[in-house]
């Protein structure tokens, strides 16, 4: 697939003027709150009509303004799940999933509704009402929906905020599969990184309306201009890998970066499949010599590569890992303690369950 | 209980009212639903106008809205005249004129109530049913009017209990006729106008207050059930 999007529109003071293509099959994008990333999927949606502007999938023309062509919302078939799910309340959950599929036609109905109902684990659900269900089933709902319409674009803005640490964890899987089941390329709204690092394949920086910086996602979160439009807290380094094998006693996942084996908590996808983790600085301990008796399962051997200015009472420090470069963020006092220098020899020590999104 | 047994004239009138109020409710309706939807959606000059056109019968006295019915729906008035000789549809002095006036009266009650739930329907479903692939007609029946259901049925039963207890418009544009025009309230007005009438006033008064509370329960139950259904996700 591929995307083209540019966009100028004037809201009062707030100008939008971004300009995108991509071709991954998950398009993030990424931008702290009021960098006008909804703005922006609501133009490629149709919701919102640019003063100016153009969106072309597949080199078929959805938008053009100087051309005068405009695709009502209803027939660009692109489907939307927004923040909060928009189920429509008087209809039941099994109505609701219907809805798109009826104006899709429903010539592939039977089988592809039972696929997707599998696939979201909503089975159980489908006679309820929406006010009767959780805000992560009711998300799923929605995803399923919106699926069900067979679109041939998925538009999502922030699926995921509206929600609390456990139900994101809930969903995020659920995702994960629908980005590799499907063949449907995704544009993702999202100010959260360790979303943006486990599902996308491009990422478009967002900030103030334009486009800071784009491309590959490994790439583009570890640079400064995404580290700006990150939450401080949030910040730290991706990692790609692929998964070695699985410890379902301890339920635990191996995965190869590099040359080091990280163990996280057990991800659902087969071995050889490869998967990003992001690993936040604030989760990662430095230590001189080798921990002994220690519950962490991941010390992984590295050197210094650089340290961060101070700032606040804690700085960043690089490290060089088997391959990887994992970020750590300790306090002044500590690299003093520890005489953390470029070039020392150090353990990034990363809890396991610190990887659990 | 012999004196509450009605009388053939009375239980005419208490049938007339009941026709008069169901074609009144009925047939505005449709104009009702488009006012609102207009009212609350359009975006237009002369939009205050509208507003305040509709909103007329509310705040006139009622005796001008049957006299201003009387200048243009009656025999020589000029739409009068042109339903009478294109479509043999004839109001003045005829029961179809007191549904009229009823339907007058009770419109401004209707167009608010539907008005005020078209406002409170979220915007936001109407266009999630858009990216589902609903033209804006497919969102209005499928979405919109499912939502604003609740609104429609109490307007419906705001008009209808107007239009029983309608009487200064009626009375006004087509007069007091037994058994063509004497709607409830005017027969109770002719009982209390002669002599030894009380008893039969009382008895359709009764009648009045029972078919008026009956109209407030079902439009309560009718809330009630609608409240359960549109909690919104």
């Amino acid at each position: 697939m591929s995307l083209e999007v540019e966009a100028r529109h004037r809201v009062g003071a707030f100008t939008i003027d971004a300009a995108f293509t991509s071709d991954g099959s998950v398009t993030a994008l990424f931008g702290r709150s009021g960098s006008g990333k909804t703005s922006l999927i609501n133009i490629i949606a149709g919701l919102l009509r640019p003063d100016s502007g153009r969106i072309v999938l597949d080199g078929d023309v959805i938008a053009d303004s100087e051309r005068r062509i405009f695709t009502p919302i209803h027939r660009r078939r692109f489907g939307y799940v927004f923040q909060e799910a928009r189920l429509f309340p008087h209809m039941s959950v099994r109505k609701n999933l219907a809805y798109g599929r009826w104006f899709a036609g429903a010539e592939k109905s039977a089988s592809q509704f039972g696929r997707v109902v599998e696939m979201l684990g909503i089975g159980h659900l489908l006679d309820r009402r929406p006010s009767t269900l959780s805000g992560g089933e009711r998300q799923r709902v929605a995803v399923g929906r919106a699926l069900l319409a067979s679109p041939r674009l998925l538009l999502m803005d922030e699926p995921l905020a509206a929600l609390d640490e456990a139900r994101k964890a809930e969903i995020l899987p659920y995702l994960e599969r629908l980005r590799d089941e499907t063949r449907i390329p995704i544009v993702y709204v999202s100010h959260s990184v360790a979303e943006i690092a486990r599902l996308a394949e491009r990422v478009i920086v967002i900030e103030n309306g334009r486009v800071q910086a784009s491309g590959d996602a490994a790439v583009i979160l570890s640079q400064p201009a995404a580290v700006h439009a990150m939450d401080w807290r949030e910040a730290g380094a991706l990692l790609e890998g692929v998964v070695e094998s699985h410890d379902s006693a301890h339920n635990l996942t191996v995965v190869r970066a590099g040359e080091c084996l990280v163990r996280v908590p057990q991800l659902f996808v087969p071995p050889g499949h490869s998967v990003r983790l992001h690993i936040a600085a604030r989760d990662v301990m430095l230590a001189t010599v080798r921990p002994e008796g220690i519950s962490a399962l991941n010390v992984f051997e590295g050197t210094v590569i650089d340290l961060s200015p101070d700032e606040k009472a804690s700085i960043d420090v690089r490290v060089q890992c088997g391959g990887n470069v994992i970020l750590a963020r300790i306090t002044a006092l500590s690299r003093d303690a520890l005489q953390l220098a470029p070039g020392k020899s150090v353990h990034a020590i990363i809890k396991t369950v610190a990887l659990d999104h | 209980m012999d004196w509450m047994a009605l009388s053939d004239a009375e239980w005419t009138a208490v049938r007339l009212s009941l026709r008069v109020a169901t074609v009144a409710m009925l047939s505005s309706l449709p104009l009702a639903l488009l006012a609102a939807m207009v009212l609350a959606r359009g975006r237009f000059w002369g939009k205050s106008v509208l507003n305040g056109l509709v909103h007329m019968p509310l705040v006139l006295p009622p005796v001008v809205t049957g006299f201003v019915l009387l200048l243009l729906f009656g025999r020589r008035g000029p739409i009068g005249a042109f339903l009478a000789e294109n479509f043999g549809i004839v109001f003045s002095f005829r029961w179809t004129g007191a549904a009229l006036a009823c339907a007058v009266m009770g419109f401004p009650l209707m167009v608010r109530s539907i008005r005020l739930s078209i406002d409170a329907v979220d915007r936001k479903l109407e266009d999630a049913a858009a990216t589902l692939g609903a033209g804006p007609v497919w969102v209005f029946l499928t979405v919109t009017l499912p939502l604003i259901l609740p609104g429609i049925i109490a307007g419906m039963i705001l008009s209808f209990a107007k239009a029983m207890g309608e009487f200064g418009a009626t009375i006004t544009f087509v007069s007091n006729i037994p058994g063509e025009t004497q709607t409830l309230s005017s027969a109770i007005y002719t009982f209390t106008q002669v002599p030894g009438g009380d008893a039969g006033a009382m008895r359709l008064a009764v009648v009045s207050v029972v078919i008026s509370m009956g109209a407030l329960m079902l439009s309560e139950i009718f809330a009630a059930f609608a409240a359960k259904r549109s909690v919104t996700a």
